[in-house]
């Protein structure tokens, strides 16, 4: 990285290109493509917390996208709420989720636990798929309100929603740079390394795990909330999908689990792709799109399995032995 | 109506598909004992036996309970080469890297499939198991009867080849102790593959018999996948008659609760009934660990 001030000098230049971005790109393309970055740069992020930091590899992350999805919309159709309040209301919801969740399922080790999450996340979306009051496996089409921030729809320009997914972006490497800055960053990371060691140093096993579920699910759930405005369309094939899970989870392991920047990483990389795949070979129902998709995944996990970060922190290890 | 003979009917098809999960699970049990790798890809193992039965049966007018064998050696070869070409390369990656290999090939499986056939629903006309028998009152499919009983003979003939033969036994202990296992001359490379051989063997057996009486299209086996992990889990990871046990236990649950709660809930049921025993038991039923 060459030093503290280098460092500085790039988290500046970066952070002045995404704001002036949509000043100098106006098709609606690129944009589209930066938001979806943003997105699931913060779910990876997310998933970061509890899957890097804490070891806790969980497939089940689609259920506190899509409660948040949910929330925010149901509280919009039925009470007329605005979604900013359905987006907190789903974060503190998703965090009850996730506490439900955490209490029974953090006695379980390794792939116990991944496969926990996996039937977790099946039976909620099962669940929303026969929810009638919910929309069922129809969906929910979000009313068109007249554009403004509060109502979070925009329909002329996604340039406020470029902002909108900047800024959760933002909120989400700070929580990274929080949590990994201070003392339970370490705890996380002592839970992942040694379990047994940890709880003999007198480190709260359980707690520090729930707090690291419970910080992954607010995030995730704030994505969802924002992800049901940006499409106005919600169903549960689309926010409950076991899918999503694994591309959250793709998203940090490409980049490197466990770092602050991994994530953010994994999604500059993956996303253009599955975005661009997706326009070039999508449609007409062939899925030629995702046998792209699924052989890259098996490529990068087979050559990278360490994520990009483990490439420079390989070159580093020859370079000083 | 709740009658005795609609509750009997339910338990005898319960068990009858549970048989068939066991023997979907077992491979991935197998391939779980020797070297700790779950399978993501095994759905779409599965989905390729039933597509080979269905191939075999079009274009050569080859019954699935005569393909069954080709069916077998396809999927044993299937899983030597994932284990070559994939798997080898993993074994010391990290968790997250084998599960996410595993599941890219899944997906990849999957679309191919569904590039080369078309996402139709297809099914196997008049194949020579077909049409009902009556049990005493309860009437049974002849595909499903035959299915669930040439399970149980794979599952027995499968057990006993590795708790009594000398490759078996090979197999036992290279998932026991790898290091020692290979220091008494045993090459593990060799083992693992076959590991995977005949894993995905199973999964040609299961496949080709299913074809039988289920739809057959590419996103088939996802379901069944779902089912397989959590059968696998349940029995505890590695435990061969766990998973047995567990698939038989999963059959029942899902039929069940499809009669008598609601159907469109089942699959919740048996992941909710997984949920409760691992809570209770973090090791799944038989696990070692």
């Amino acid at each position: 990285m060459g030093g503290n001030k280098h460092k500085w000098i790039w988290l500046v230049i970066g952070a002045v290109l995404c704001l002036i971005f949509p000043l100098f790109l106006t098709l609606p393309f690129p944009r589209h493509l930066m938001i979806m970055i943003f997105l699931y740069a913060s779910l990876g992020l997310a998933w970061n917390m509890i899957g890097g930091y804490a070891g806790q590899i969980s497939l089940g992350h689609a259920i506190f996208f899509g409660a948040g999805a949910y929330t925010s919309t149901l509280m919009l159709m039925k009470l007329g709420v605005s979604p900013w309040v359905g987006m907190l209301v789903g974060g503190i919801l998703s965090v009850g989720i996730a506490f439900i969740i955490g209490y029974p399922c953090f006695k379980l080790a390794g792939h116990y636990f991944a496969i926990a999450t996996i039937a977790i996340g099946e039976i909620a979306q099962q669940w929303m798929l026969n929810w009638d009051w919910a929309g069922s496996a129809v969906g929910l089409t979000l009313p068109i309100l007249p554009e403004s921030l509060i109502n979070l729809e925009f329909h002329t320009t996604k340039a406020p929603y470029y902002y909108v997914a900047l800024g959760i972006f933002i909120l989400a490497i700070l929580a990274t740079y929080g949590v990994d800055r201070s003392k339970l960053g370490y705890y996380f990371k002592a839970i992942k390394g040694d379990l047994e060691g940890a709880r003999s140093l007198g480190i709260n096993v359980s707690k520090y795990k729930f707090y690291a579920l419970a910080l992954s699910a607010f995030f995730t759930s704030i994505c969802g909330s924002f992800y049901a405005q940006y499409v106005l369309f919600i169903d549960p094939d689309s926010v409950f999908p076991l899918m999503l899970s694994i591309i959250v989870c793709l998203v940090a392991t490409l980049g490197g689990v466990g770092t602050v920047w991994g994530p953010v990483i994994g999604a500059f990389i993956l996303i253009p792709i599955s975005e661009f795949t997706r326009i070039q070979f999508g449609g007409g129902g062939k899925g030629t799109d995702l046998i792209i998709y699924g052989f890259l995944i098996m490529v990068i996990s087979i050559y990278q399995p360490f994520g990009v970060i483990g490439i420079s922190k390989r070159f580093k290890k020859k370079e000083s032995a | 109506m709740l009658t005795s003979e609609i509750i009997w009917q339910t338990i005898l098809s319960g068990i009858l598909m549970g048989c068939i999960y066991a023997l979907v699970a077992v491979g991935l049990c197998l391939i779980w004992g020797l070297m700790e790798i779950v399978n993501f890809a095994h759905g779409e193992m599965l989905m390729l036996a039933m597509f080979t039965a269905f191939w075999a049966f079009s274009l050569y007018h080859i019954d699935p309970i005569l393909s069954l064998p080709l069916c077998m050696i396809v999927l044993f070869i299937i899983g030597v080469a994932t284990y070559f070409i994939i798997i080898k390369k993993i074994i010391k990656a990290p968790f997250l890297a084998q599960i996410l290999a595993t599941f890219g090939l899944g997906i990849f499986l999957r679309y191919l499939a569904q590039f080369m056939f078309s996402p139709d629903f297809r099914t196997i006309k008049n194949p020579i198991l077909s049409g009902n028998i009556n049990l005493g009152g309860i009437f049974v499919g002849v595909p499903q009867l035959a299915a669930s009983l040439i399970c149980i003979v794979t599952f027995i003939i499968l057990y006993s080849f590795i708790n009594k033969t000398e490759v078996g036994i090979a197999l036992l202990a290279t998932s026991e102790d790898r290091e020692a296992a290979s220091l008494m001359g045993i090459n593990s490379d060799r083992m693992f593959a076959l590991g995977w051989g005949i894993g995905a063997a199973c999964l040609g057996v299961a496949g080709a018999l299913m074809s039988n009486f289920y739809y057959i299209f590419p996103e088939v086996g996802f379901n069944f996948a779902l089912i397989a992990y959590v059968a696998v889990a349940l029995g505890g990871f590695g435990s061969i008659p766990g998973s047995f046990v567990a698939g038989i236990i999963i059959g029942l649950v899902e039929f069940l609760s499809g009669l008598l709660i609601a159907p469109a809930f089942k699959y919740s049921f048996v992941f909710l009934i997984y949920l409760l025993v691992v809570f209770i038991r973090p090791q799944g039923l038989w696990g070692r660990y």
